[in-house]
Formats: C-alpha cells, sequence, structure tokens
C-alpha cells in the first residue's frame, strides 16, 4: 500500500517547537551573570593570598640574595643593629612553642572529643560544644591577657623569673587550639557509623575499648588532620605569645626562661626596622608562609587518604 | 534498668531442662512509655535454628536484643519478665552484660566490619578478651575464617581493610569475627537483607553448618528463607498501633507453615497482610 506510514518515513526531529519551551533569553543572561559572579569571588580570594605572595616575596627575596639563605636560616645571632640575621632561634622558639602547645593542647582536645560524641547525654553535649566553639572566637589579646596577668604569676612561681617564657605560652596556646583540635576530631568521630560501636559492644567490649582500640584508631587520619590545624593555629599565633613568651630573642633554655618566636618578633620589630632589618622580617614572613603552605598541603593529602578505605 | 521476676515456673517446662538454651517467662518490654513486647513466653531450643517472623516495627529485632541486653545501651528502657540462658536469669542483679556479650554473639544488617585488616577484625575478640600470643591469635583467626567460610577467599589477603571486601564477604567476616569467641548463641538480626542472592546462599548454609555447635536464632522478612534454614520459627505480630506486640505462634517450622494452629499466622504466611 502506497500510503502506508512506517516509523522511517517520520521526520525525527520536526521544526515545530510548540510542545517544548525554549530557553527564555532572560534566563540564560541571569545564570551566566550568576556564574561569572561566583567566579570572580574565587578569583578575588585566589588573588589576594597570590599578591600577598608576591608582595612579601618581592620584599623579603633581598635577605637570601644579599644576607644569603644560609647565614639568614641558620644563623645563631639576631642582632639587627649589628648586621646579624640568624633567625634560628627565632625559628626553634616557633617550634618549641608550638610542639609544647600541642603535647598540653591534643590530650585535652582528643578527651574533650571523646566526652562529646561518646560519653556526653544529649543535654550536656548542647552546652558543652558550643562552650569549646566559643573558645575559638576570643579574640587573641584577650588571651595574652589572662595569660600576662594570670598564669605569669603562677609561672613565676614555678620556675621562678618573671614568668615570661616558653611554659605561659604553651598553656595559653593549648587552651587557644583545643576548639580546632575537638571540634575536628568530634567530627571524626562522629562520622564513624554507629554499626561499628554497636558490633564493638556486642562483641563484648567495655566502653573504654571501644573507644580506645576501635573508634580512635578508625578516626587516626582525622584526629592527625585535627592536630596538624590546632599546628598551624599555634605556630601562627602572634599576640598571645607575644604578651606572655618574653622577647628575647635568644635560644630555648628551658620553660621559664623568655625567648621569641617569628611572629612575636615581626611584631616588635616591624615599627623601628628599617633597611635590610625591614627585608629581613619579611624573609622571615616568607618562612612563616612557606610552613603554613606546608601544613595545608599535609591537611589535603590526609583528607584523600581518609577518602579511601583502607 | 528495672528487672522484675515474674512467676511463672507453674504454666511451663521446667528451666532446667538440657534441650533448652533460652527460656524466657512472661517478657514486657519498653521504650519508656511505651510498650513494645507483652507477655512472651517461649522456649529456644539447644543447638537448633530458631527463626523469627513477622510484619516490620512488630518487634522481633527488640526481642532478639533482649537476649544479649543490647537494649541496655538505649536510654530508657525496661524488661520485666524472665529469660535463662542455661538456667541462669541473664537480666539478675549482678549479671555483667559485657559478659554475656561474649557468649551471645550478635550479627547485624547491616555488615559492620571494624575499619581495620581483616585479621585484627577477627582477633579484635580474642584480644579483648585478653588472648596476646601471636601464634594462639593465628589459630583463632585461621580457625574462624574457616568456620565462616571465608578463609579460601581471604588466606592471602588477610592484611588488607576488612572494608574492602564484598558485602556479603563483610557480613561473613563479622561472623567470623563472632565466632573467634566461641559463642554459645549467636544472634542474626536480618543478616541477609543488605547483601546480594550468591552470599545469602553462602551464609544460610553456613548457618545449617554451625548450628551443630552453636544455638542460632535469626530475625528474617523473608519467609521462605525462615522455612529454608530454621528448625523453630515464631511469629509476632502487633495486632494495633501503639499496642505492644505479641508472640502468636510458635512451633515446629514445617507446622507453622503447613498447618498454622492460628488464623493471624495462615493469614501472614499466605501474604494477606504485612
Amino acid at each position: 500500500m502506497a500510503d502506508e506510514r512506517r516509523p522511517g518515513d517520520m521526520p525525527l526531529v520536526s521544526d515545530d517547537v510548540s510542545g517544548l519551551k525554549l530557553v527564555s533569553r532572560s534566563t540564560y543572561v541571569k545564570e551566566a551573570a550568576l556564574k561569572n559572579l561566583f567566579l570572580l569571588c574565587a578569583f578575588v580570594a585566589v588573588a589576594g593570598v597570590g599578591l600577598i605572595f608576591v608582595f612579601v616575596g618581592y620584599r623579603g627575596w633581598p635577605i637570601f640574595s644579599e644576607v644569603g639563605l644560609w647565614k639568614f636560616l641558620l644563623g645563631t645571632e639576631w642582632l639587627p643593629t649589628s648586621g646579624l640575621f640568624g633567625i634560628l632561634p627565632l625559628f626553634v622558639g616557633s617550634i618549641v612553642v608550638t610542639l609544647g602547645a600541642l603535647l598540653l593542647g591534643t590530650p585535652l582536645a582528643v578527651g574533650a572529643a571523646v566526652f562529646l560524641s561518646e560519653i556526653a547525654p544529649p543535654k550536656v553535649r548542647a552546652i558543652v560544644r558550643p562552650a569549646i566553639e566559643l573558645l575559638a572566637g576570643v579574640p587573641s589579646v584577650v588571651y595574652g591577657f589572662f595569660g600576662l596577668l594570670i598564669l605569669r604569676p603562677i609561672v613565676a612561681q614555678l620556675t621562678g623569673g618573671l614568668g615570661f617564657g616558653p611554659l605561659t605560652a604553651w598553656i595559653i596556646l593549648a587552651i587557644m587550639i583545643v576548639p580546632t583540635i575537638a571540634t575536628l576530631t568530634e567530627d571524626a568521630l562522629r562520622s564513624i557509623p554507629d554499626g561499628v560501636r554497636e558490633a564493638s559492644y556486642a562483641m563484648g567490649a567495655t566502653t573504654w575499648q571501644t573507644i580506645s582500640r576501635v573508634l580512635l584508631p578508625a578516626a587516626k587520619i582525622g584526629i592527625v588532620d585535627a592536630v596538624v590545624l590546632g599546628m598551624g593555629r599555634a605556630i601562627g599565633e602572634t599576640m598571645a605569645v607575644l604578651m606572655v613568651v618574653g622577647n628575647a630573642p635568644g635560644f630555648f633554655r628551658g620553660a621559664g626562661a623568655p625567648i621569641s618566636t617569628l611572629t612575636s618578633q615581626i611584631v616588635m620589630d616591624m615599627p623601628y626596622a628599617s633597611g635590610m632589618h625591614r627585608t629581613a622580617l619579611f624573609g622571615m614572613a616568607i618562612i612563616l608562609f612557606l610552613i603554613s603552605m606546608g601544613l595545608v598541603f599535609t591537611v589535603r593529602v590526609l583528607s584523600r587518604m581518609r577518602e579511601e578505605p583502607s | 534498668m528495672n528487672h522484675t521476676l515474674v512467676e511463672h515456673a507453674s504454666d511451663s517446662t521446667p528451666l532446667a531442662d538440657s534441650s533448652v538454651k533460652i527460656a524466657v517467662r512472661g517478657l514486657d518490654f519498653y521504650y519508656g512509655d511505651f510498650q513494645a513486647l507483652a507477655d512472651i513466653t517461649c522456649d529456644i531450643e539447644d543447638n537448633a535454628v530458631t527463626a523469627f517472623i513477622g510484619p516490620s516495627g512488630c518487634g522481633k529485632s527488640t526481642f532478639l536484643r533482649c537476649f544479649n541486653r543490647m537494649n541496655d545501651l538505649i536510654i530508657g528502657t525496661k524488661v520485666e519478665g524472665l529469660i535463662t540462658l542455661d538456667g541462669q536469669d541473664i537480666y539478675a542483679p549482678g549479671i555483667d552484660p559485657v559478659d554475656l556479650r561474649r557468649r551471645v554473639g550478635m550479627i547485624f544488617q547491616q555488615p559492620n566490619p571494624f575499619p581495620m585488616t581483616i585479621y585484627d577484625n577477627v582477633a579484635y575478640g580474642p584480644r579483648l578478651h585478653g588472648m596476646r600470643k601471636k601464634a594462639d591469635l593465628d589459630e583463632v583467626v585461621e580457625t574462624s575464617l574457616k568456620r565462616a567460610n571465608l578463609w579460601k577467599e581471604v588466606k592471602d589477603i588477610l592484611g588488607r581493610g576488612g572494608l574492602t571486601l564484598s558485602g556479603g564477604q563483610q557480613q561473613r567476616l563479622c561472623i567470623a569475627r563472632v565466632l573467634a569467641v566461641q559463642p554459645d548463641v549467636l544472634l542474626m538480626d536480618e543478616p541477609c537483607s543488605a547483601i546480594d542472592p550468591t552470599s545469602v546462599q553462602k551464609i544460610e548454609d553456613l548457618m545449617a553448618e554451625l548450628k551443630s555447635s552453636v544455638t542460632i536464632i535469626i530475625v528474617t522478612h523473608n519467609m521462605q528463607q525462615a522455612a529454608r534454614v530454621s528448625d523453630e520459627t515464631a511469629f509476632f505480630l502487633q495486632e494495633e498501633m501503639g499496642q505492644p506486640a505479641i508472640l502468636v505462634e510458635f512451633g515446629r517450622t514445617a507446622d507453622i507453615f503447613t498447618s498454622p494452629k492460628d488464623k493471624r499466622t495462615e493469614d501472614y504466611i499466605t501474604g494477606r497482610f504485612g
């Protein structure tokens, strides 16, 4: 039959678009504009970091080219007025202050996280968790004041001297990094499925055995992640440290003897430094920048490890 | 946790009957003010598979969790009545639930291996209970994995993470983990509902092998499965919302499925509701 229509005879695409609406011009424009706006926001943030790096790098570079990288990094004397720009004592000071704070703060924070995630009844958690988060919102100068007026006299009794030094800084910084480490550790613990806890209890484990043998090992990478971020906070902290550490740019000699750190020394010297002294301060900023970049990179690697099942 | 011992000795078989592993007398269970189970009395036979069937939300899992006191972990729950294991009241004052759970193991609906290696998963229980020597642990791990029919598949990858296994393998790993502490009773809470059919077959075969040494209680939504694997079947029903669930009928699986005594059991197994 000549007029029988088979599927193949029909045009697949018809010009008639009455059934489906076309994208309207205004929708298209709005979508495109929003997309570009968000792109701009992201760009501004990245450009900000980039500009700071370029600026700091530009101002600090001569310290490497004129004084020399090793003389700068490994020089043991910081006497800028005599032309000695060795930052090793300051670098050691930063590390000592940071590690001490981590040693004190990590057990405290992990303990608090375990309490919040595994032990506290919901009502208690609803009070304690915001209280810990609030610690993160206290301005560092307030911590500094607290350290100066309350902790320092106590430390002075313990160690002799005036109480300016690493010990006071350790305690203050330990409190300051607790919110970072505790909240991230709690998140890591809470992300462990409840089935894992049930399995452990059903095996005849006690709460403590479940926490120490299953939950903490399972949250290990998350906890290391939290500690690294806490480390970033501690090494970069300036004001609170400056107020209690004593700011004597010599090597670490004990918990009660004044030292200085990279950050506090920058603040101390910035108002009057000029010439190569000022350049050295920018050089220290470059070192701090590189340390934070290293820490951020570490955190990224750790988070990637966390996504892969072990 | 309140506990009231209810005298039911007069209307039931003696608790010291050696073929009875677990005896339940007049059990009531509450979540806060809500009563979830009412007046349940039954005997679980030793070295047999008992299936709990019934519509969703009828308290089968709640009942199962009374046997290893997992409900203790939920705040506000209350048990009244008597449950005995080998003639001993498991809710008696002073009974350590931690020790009870060593003897009454549990397999869950979702396979829940620990995020650690296959070896460490199986060695978890023995280590918990004080086994330290590497040679002893090696032996327990191998025996348990063999009993769970998983050894052949994992013997060369014991150091790999338990979570890298397939769902069905993970469930058998969980079974091996429980077997490693040599429980007398194995509670299985819908162990096959989250895994693939081939693995279901393997786990059902495994139950048949294990029941010579372990008393198994399985909660299942799958009536064919109950009919295939169990020696005895208990049918639970919550007749109205807000009312506690009751044990409607309990007997030999063959009888329950071919000639149920209760009309409600018949309606359920012929698929008229639930």
